[in-house]
């Protein structure tokens, strides 16, 4: 038992209750151990201006209220309330400082309004970083994948043959062509519903190329309606450069690419309509899709149209394997334009692609197995 | 000329972009923030363009009488309608604009939404066909688990709760998990391709 409990017993035994209270508020506040040992460091991976305070905390911490952080420069002469933290916390983040300046911090623990000081922290500096360590792991594996899409690409290039997996999907984007032709009627491409900062949708604009080529040789109408002013822009330039390099420019119409809406259901709606009114033979449903996906695609299959759908969006998938002839599923969606244009070099980036996975694989595979036997290496794979 | 041009300024501002993504430093994210308003000002050019061709579509519609063509004076009237109001009446919280958004748009939007469940109805009777073994594993999996999370699920047997739950937390995530990193990588994939030239199908394919 500490000599303090000692006391704080014989003085509960041998007085009466008011006094007791007085003296056991007295002796706890006058023994009351401050935090020790504060460190302070400049804040890692960041623009500057901020530092990080830790300390260790009081041996009295249950019964602190809390914890006050006090800061020094070298032209003030008194420490500056900068802000406080609950008791049990060991750190305390002054994101209120100034790049190159020196600050010294001190950590009082407080009780019933009286204050018990730490010892000084060191003096430190905060300071912007040039690189961002925490992201290092993404830097490798970027450089790794870029290594392996620079192989595969010089071996395309050397004239290799690659295999590439048969995919029904795609297989099926000349029938679905060649269908609407017969018919006479219009094939309909939905870009998705994301915007061009979404690379389902960028990967779309590459599909929307590549189907465009096909579409300019058999003459066959296009509607590709648009929720977003920049995708139609670039949808627009895309089927026109499409025409232009099929050597059909006179063959383009400015009504192939249309702006519809914003508003979500307001373009489900809108893509509604117009494939009741115009019958489209074919429906491609390529991009990011939210709620509005089923509505789309379960209207068009009502219609009769053949449809072939493609989107990296996991809770959409299975609307889309349902109501849709063909679905593209996941990294298919990416690899579309490879496998249709079967340029070699695209198809390079698709074999780097499958050792890219192969790699992350074995990684995990060793990560677990390692996480058995107690050593935790997934904080390296962890990403800031 | 014409394609190299474009395909510079994405190699260019796609390296430029992925060394900024790894530099903390003031001027690195001053950069980014420059970048981010600029493409504020295209989104708004995109933006007239967009509506050009809307008025366009829709008037040639009207002129020509084609199918519907009554549809397209309801599109274009709200459309000059809504303009007029939030340019000259403003669009505060109590504002006209605010009341027909609120009061009109908000429902129709909400009514295309709520049809969801019908589509839902007819394409689940679509999917649980047991027409092949997949389709059967799928009707399968699918009753477990809606009976599972049904309340009277476990007066058919305790157990059924956790099975159902089971399916969503292993296999169903499993395969959720392996699509989610096949999709990375095509995206890192499709990323790497535009800035580095290989993919041109945006630019009207190979030349």
């Amino acid at each position: 038992m500490k000599s303090r409990d000692v006391l704080h017993l014989s003085v509960l035994t041998h007085f009466p209750f008011w006094l007791q209270s007085s003296v056991t508020f007295l002796l706890i506040a006058a023994l009351i151990a401050p935090p020790t040992n504060v460190r302070a460091i400049d804040r890692p991976n960041d623009a500057g201006t901020a530092i990080i305070i830790t300390w260790d905390l009081s041996p009295d911490d249950p019964v602190i209220e809390k914890y006050v952080v006090f800061r020094m420069t070298a032209d003030d002469t008194i420490y500056q309330n900068i802000g406080f933290t609950k008791n049990g916390n060991t750190s305390f983040e002054d994101d209120d400082v100034e790049d190159g300046i020196e600050y010294t911090y001190m950590i009082s623990a407080v009780r019933n309004s009286e204050m018990f000081n730490s010892e000084p922290s060191a003096v430190v500096k905060s300071g912007p970083q040039i690189f961002h360590l925490g992201r290092t792991n993404i830097l490798i594996c970027i450089i790794i994948f870029t290594m392996l899409l620079t192989i595969f690409v010089i071996q395309a290039r050397k004239g290799r043959n690659l295999f590439i997996r048969r995919i029904p999907g795609l297989e099926a984007v000349d029938e679905a062509v060649g269908r609407a032709t017969e018919m006479g009627k219009p094939i309909m491409y939905i870009p998705g519903l994301g915007n061009i900062d979404w690379t389902a949708t960028i990967a779309s604009m590459n599909i929307l190329g590549e189907v465009s080529r096909k579409i300019a040789q058999y003459d066959t109408p296009l509607i590709v309606p648009n929720r977003w002013s920049v995708v139609y822009t670039v949808a627009k330039e895309v089927v026109k450069e499409a025409f232009v390099s099929e050597g059909r420019p006179d063959k383009f119409k400015e009504d192939y690419v249309r702006y519809l809406t914003e508003a979500q259901f307001g373009y489900a709606a809108a893509v509604n309509g117009i494939m009741l009114r115009e019958k489209p033979a074919t429906n491609f449903f390529i991009g990011r899709f939210w709620a509005e996906s089923l509505i789309m695609a379960e209207t068009g299959a009502q219609t009769g149209a053949i449809q072939i759908a493609g989107t990296d969006s996991v809770l959409q998938l299975p609307f889309f394997v349902t109501a849709c002839d063909y679905t593209l599923i996941g990294e298919e969606l990416y690899a579309a334009s490879a496998y249709l244009s079967r340029e070699p070099l695209l198809l390079g980036s698709l074999k780097a692609q499958d050792y890219g996975k192969l790699i992350v694989l074995a990684i995990l595979f060793v990560v677990t197995l390692l996480s058995f036997l107690r050593i935790d290496l997934l904080s390296l794979l962890e990403i800031q | 000329m014409k394609r190299t041009i474009p395909l510079a300024i994405c190699l260019i501002m796609g390296v430029v972009m992925m060394i900024q993504f790894f530099i903390p430093h003031p001027i690195s994210l001053e950069f980014n923030s420059t970048i981010l308003n600029w493409i504020i000002v295209l989104f708004a050019f995109a933006l007239v363009l967009a509506i050009g061709n809307l008025i366009r579509h829709h008037s040639i519609k009207i002129r020509k009488r084609k199918h519907d063509w009554p549809y397209s004076i309801v599109t274009l009237t709200s459309m000059a309608a809504m303009a007029i109001i939030g340019l000259f009446w403003g669009i505060e919280a109590d504002s006209l604009f605010q009341r027909i958004y609120l009061n009109i748009f908000a429902p129709l939007s909400a009514t295309m939404f709520a049809l969801l469940a019908y589509y839902m109805a007819s394409a689940a009777y679509r999917a649980f066909r047991a027409r092949s073994l997949e389709a059967t594993l799928l009707l399968a999996a699918a009753f477990i688990v809606m009976v599972g999370f049904m309340p009277f699920g476990q007066y058919i047997s305790p157990r059924l709760p956790a099975f159902a739950e089971w399916i969503m937390r292993y296999p169903n995530m499993a395969a959720q998990r392996g699509i989610i990193i096949g999709v990375a990588f095509g995206a890192i994939a499709t990323a790497l391709k535009i800035i580095l030239g290989i993919e041109r199908s945006w630019l009207g394919g190979k030349e």
